[in-house]
This record gives structure tokens, sequence and C-alpha cells, in this order.
């Protein structure tokens, strides 16, 4: 594996944001409007609860948190989705490059602009609401590692389904996070869940680190094990991600749908 | 001139055969491109020229058969292979949402070249690009765009030249400038070409070789300039009518 061809790939989303604010403002515009709105939600119920329960660090940390994770996942399909968009497949698969390299180059544009996202994040919950960090200790790096990996993983998945299903493919991809947010417990504890979704749950890294970040909030010492059981999985799901991505790729250039991927669909 | 001795051949295809269900698209073909020299693939539409080109560039796995390039498999050492060869089509344009010189940084980087912004300096010059280095893609022509498909596909001083109709939508003058620089990029270095178009002209005055393929199979294959007397026709253009409407009748003779 050669860095510099990952380092290309990197190069070529830098050059696309540099040229397009239009691909620059959604890196942190939405993510800053959550956070302005979830933090003016979440005074708002300091100011009428009763219970002397601070609700920054449980809402508006719980939302910063998932619109990392969100961002990485977008960070990883958006760089794949401008090979889709600019019908480039072809010009790319047919070069030295392998897909552990083109993968590797997704992983650095997505890491580029969920970081831009996250400091803007940051900068408004602490300045504006009062967010502290601190609050949640040491805990904070495996939360945003877990969040990080588990987005990657998602976003190689999602870029798969396209790849495989074809450009239209891409309305799946949008609403991934918010399909899977009910199930990862980000705003209440997996108690309240039924049953079944809490099977499901279990399964998903997020819970993990959802159900400890309340926990340090709350005054409690977060599960290391809990917190291990997230990475644990996440290094599941990242493999699995690669290995579908892989299969995928191999089946399209068995069937020559990279040669030939332009069509809107093409399942 | 002496084409495809086994120590100057730059692509050696053999018995490559791609089968969908139950069509084949190419059947148990064989060839060689030597160093400088350059070869026609000709063919009726659905004769399998582009199918076995994009084999050829690692983006189609073949059923059977193997391609190696400068001597590497390609199936069994991919990136290597790739390495050593580059493509030019109409139907992939470089994307249109970068400038000219951020496509060919972005490729050159992919293809690991060296000094890669002299390089990218002399090719602007080379293909007279300079005063759209900061212009993106989407924006030239159809001649100013192959032009810089054709710099992208020189980058890496390629040992093989993959060209798939290189030409096709360009206006006689260009392709005329187009056609010029492939001969000398042949005459003057160590590139053999692949080249695919339904220009007979084109193809008599560039290649020094041909291959007809049809229905997946090459048919005749010979010097362009002696071949359709060889087969009782008076230009290379009768000699494709024929191969295409009836390719029976040519291989009896």
């Amino acid at each position: 594996m050669l860095p510099s061809r990952a380092g290309a790939i990197f190069l070529r989303q830098l050059y696309l944001l540099r040229g397009s604010p239009a691909r620059i403002l959604p890196l942190f515009g939405w993510v800053a409007i959550d956070i302005v709105l979830w933090g003016f939600i979440t005074r708002y119920l300091n100011a009428v609860s009763r219970s002397g329960f601070n609700f920054v660090p449980a809402i508006l940390g719980a939302v910063l948190l998932w619109d990392f994770f969100s961002r990485v996942m977008q960070g990883v399909t958006t760089a794949f989705f401008e090979d889709v968009w600019s019908r480039n497949f072809l010009n790319v698969f047919a070069t030295p490059l392998s897909i552990w390299e083109y993968l590797l180059g997704l992983v650095l544009s997505s890491i580029f602009t969920s970081s831009l996202g996250l400091v803007v994040m940051l900068v408004l919950a602490t300045a504006v609401f009062g967010l502290s960090f601190f609050s949640y200790g040491l805990m904070l790096i495996p939360f945003l590692l877990t969040l990080f990996a588990f987005g990657i993983a998602l976003g190689i998945v999602a870029s798969a389904l396209v790849l495989r299903l074809g450009p239209a493919a891409e309305w799946f991809v949008w609403p991934i996070p918010a399909l899977i947010s009910p199930f990862a417990g980000v705003f209440y504890p997996l108690s309240i869940l039924p049953a079944w979704m809490q099977v499901v749950a279990r399964v998903l890294p997020p819970s993990y680190v959802f159900e400890n970040m309340r926990s340090v909030v709350a005054g409690h010492a977060g599960s290391p094990a809990g917190v291990a059981a997230g990475g644990a999985l996440v290094v599941l799901y990242i493999a699995g991600a690669c290995w579908i991505f892989a299969r995928v790729y191999r089946r399209a250039v068995r069937t020559g749908l990279i040669a030939r991927y332009s069509a809107e669909t093409v399942s | 001139m002496e084409h495809a001795t086994s120590a100057s051949k730059v692509l050696s295809v053999d018995k490559l055969t791609k089968r969908y269900g139950e069509t084949m698209a190419v059947e148990n073909v064989s060839f060689q491109v030597a160093r400088n020299e350059i070869v026609g693939l000709l063919g009726p539409n659905g004769a399998g020229k582009t199918t076995t080109i994009n084999m050829i560039l690692g983006v189609l796995e073949p059923t059977s058969g193997t391609i190696a390039i400068h001597g590497l498999d390609l199936a069994k050492q991919r990136s290597q292979a790739l390495q050593h060869t580059n493509f030019a089509a109409v139907y992939a344009p470089l994307p249109g949402n970068l400038t000219v010189r951020q496509n060919l940084r972005f490729f050159g980087m992919i293809y690991g070249v060296p000094h890669l912004e002299q390089r990218i300096e002399s090719l602007l010059r080379e293909f007279e690009l300079e005063r759209f280095r900061d212009t993106k893609c989407g924006v030239l022509s159809s001649g100013e765009q192959t032009r810089v498909s054709l710099a992208k596909a020189m980058l890496n001083s390629p040992d093989l030249l993959l060209l798939d109709e290189p030409t096709a939508s360009l206006d006689p003058a260009i392709s005329q400038e187009v056609r010029a620089k492939i001969r000398q990029f042949s005459a003057h270095g160590t590139v053999g070409v692949l080249w695919t178009s339904h220009n007979m002209y084109e193809v008599q005055e560039v290649c020094h070789r041909v291959l007809f393929l049809s229905h997946g199979k090459i048919l005749l294959e010979g010097d362009p300039k002696t071949l359709p007397r060889e087969h009782g026709k008076e230009t290379l253009e009768e000699l494709f009518i024929t191969v295409a409407r009836e390719p029976l009748e040519l291989s009896r003779t």
C-alpha cells in the first residue's frame, strides 16, 4: 500500500472543497444549526426542570457526539459520491490504485471534514451553551474513537451499497444515521426500549457510548467493560465493512460494472 | 519493422475470453504489442474492442486467459502491471470539477510520478495546455479535453498506452494533431500503443499493424496498408465493412 495514492484521493477532496462553497458550507452549517437548536432546548429544559439535572451535557453532548458520527459517515460517502457524480470510476480504478488505498483516501477525507464540523460544534457548544467536555473525563477519548470508527464502517458499507445498486441508491444512504438513532439510545437509556429493540441496540457500538456518557454525566464511573465491548464491536464492524466493499468491488470488476458505472440504476 | 519479439513486447494477451452468461463477448483472443509499435484494434460495434481494453486495464475480469503488461501478470501483480500503462478514452473524460493541473496532479500522485510538478509543466507545454492550467476541465471544448486526457495518459511515461477512440469527437484538424503526437511518442519513446478507432483513414495513417475483431474473435491481422489487397479489397474501409457484414466470407479467404 502506497500512502501517496491514498493521499491523492484526499488531495482531490481538498481541491473540490476549496473551489466550492456549496461543499464547504454543509461541513459545519447543519451541525451548527443542530447545536444552536438543541442548545436552546436544553437551556429551556434546565429552566423548567425542578430536578436540578443538567441537560446540557446529557442532551447537547449527545447531539454533538451523534452529529460527529453522522459527519464521519458522510465524510466517507461524500468523498465516494464525488466519483459517482463525476463518473470517474474508470479513470480511478484503471490505475495502480488498490481498493485499500482508495478506502484509506476516503477515510482521510472524512477525518478532515468531520474534524472541521467537530471543531465548530465544540466552539459553539462550549462558548454559547457552556458545555464542558471535562465533565466526560478521559472517557471522551474512547467515546469519540468508537463513534469515529463506527461512522467509517457505515460509510464504507454505504459506499458499497451505492456501488452495488447504482447511483440512485444514494437516497438509501442519507437516512442511515436517522434509522440507527432510535436503537442507539442517543437521548434515552436503553432500558426504555422494548426488548427486541434492546437486542438490536446491543450490537450497535454507539449504544455503549451513550449509555456510558449518561452514566458519567450522572456522576457514576463509566463502565470500562461497556466501553471495551463497544470498541470490540466496532473493530468487527470495520472488518465487516471492508469485506463487504471488497466483495462488491470484485463483483463489479467481474461483471464490468466499474467500466460502465453511469446508468441511473445498475442493479 | 520487427514486432513483438519476446524481449520487446509490452503487452502480451493470451487466449483471453470473456463470457457474460450465454454471450461470448471475447473468445480466445491472443496478440502482442511491442515497444514503438502502434496496433489498431478494429471491428464493428459490439465486436469486443472495449471489452478487451477494459480487461487490459484491470477493470474487467476475464473469464479465462492471461494478460501480461511489461512481463507482469495483471491478475497476480495488478498494481505493478498497471504502473506501466495508461489510457485515454472518449467516454472517460477527466472530472470536470477539477482544473487541468489538479487533475494531472491527482493522477500523477496515483501513478507515483517522480518530479511531478516538472512533469506536469512539461506536458502542459507539450499539449499546448498552459493557458488552461487553472481552468476546470468541464468547461473545456472536446478537443481541449482530449488533449488533457492524452496529457494524463502520458503522465507516467507508460510502456503501454491504450487509446479507445481518442479522436472520436474531434474535428479533422485536431484529430490530425493528436495522431501526430501519438506517432511522435511511439517513434521517439519506448511506448507501445493499442488504438481503437472507427476512422479507417486514421488507422491506415497511424497503425503499424491492425487486428480485426468480429464477434469477439480476431478475424484478420496484418499491415493496414497491405491487408485490404490481401483480401481482395481496395481500401481498409471496404475491408472493415466486409468484416462487419460478412465476416464468414473473410474467414474463408
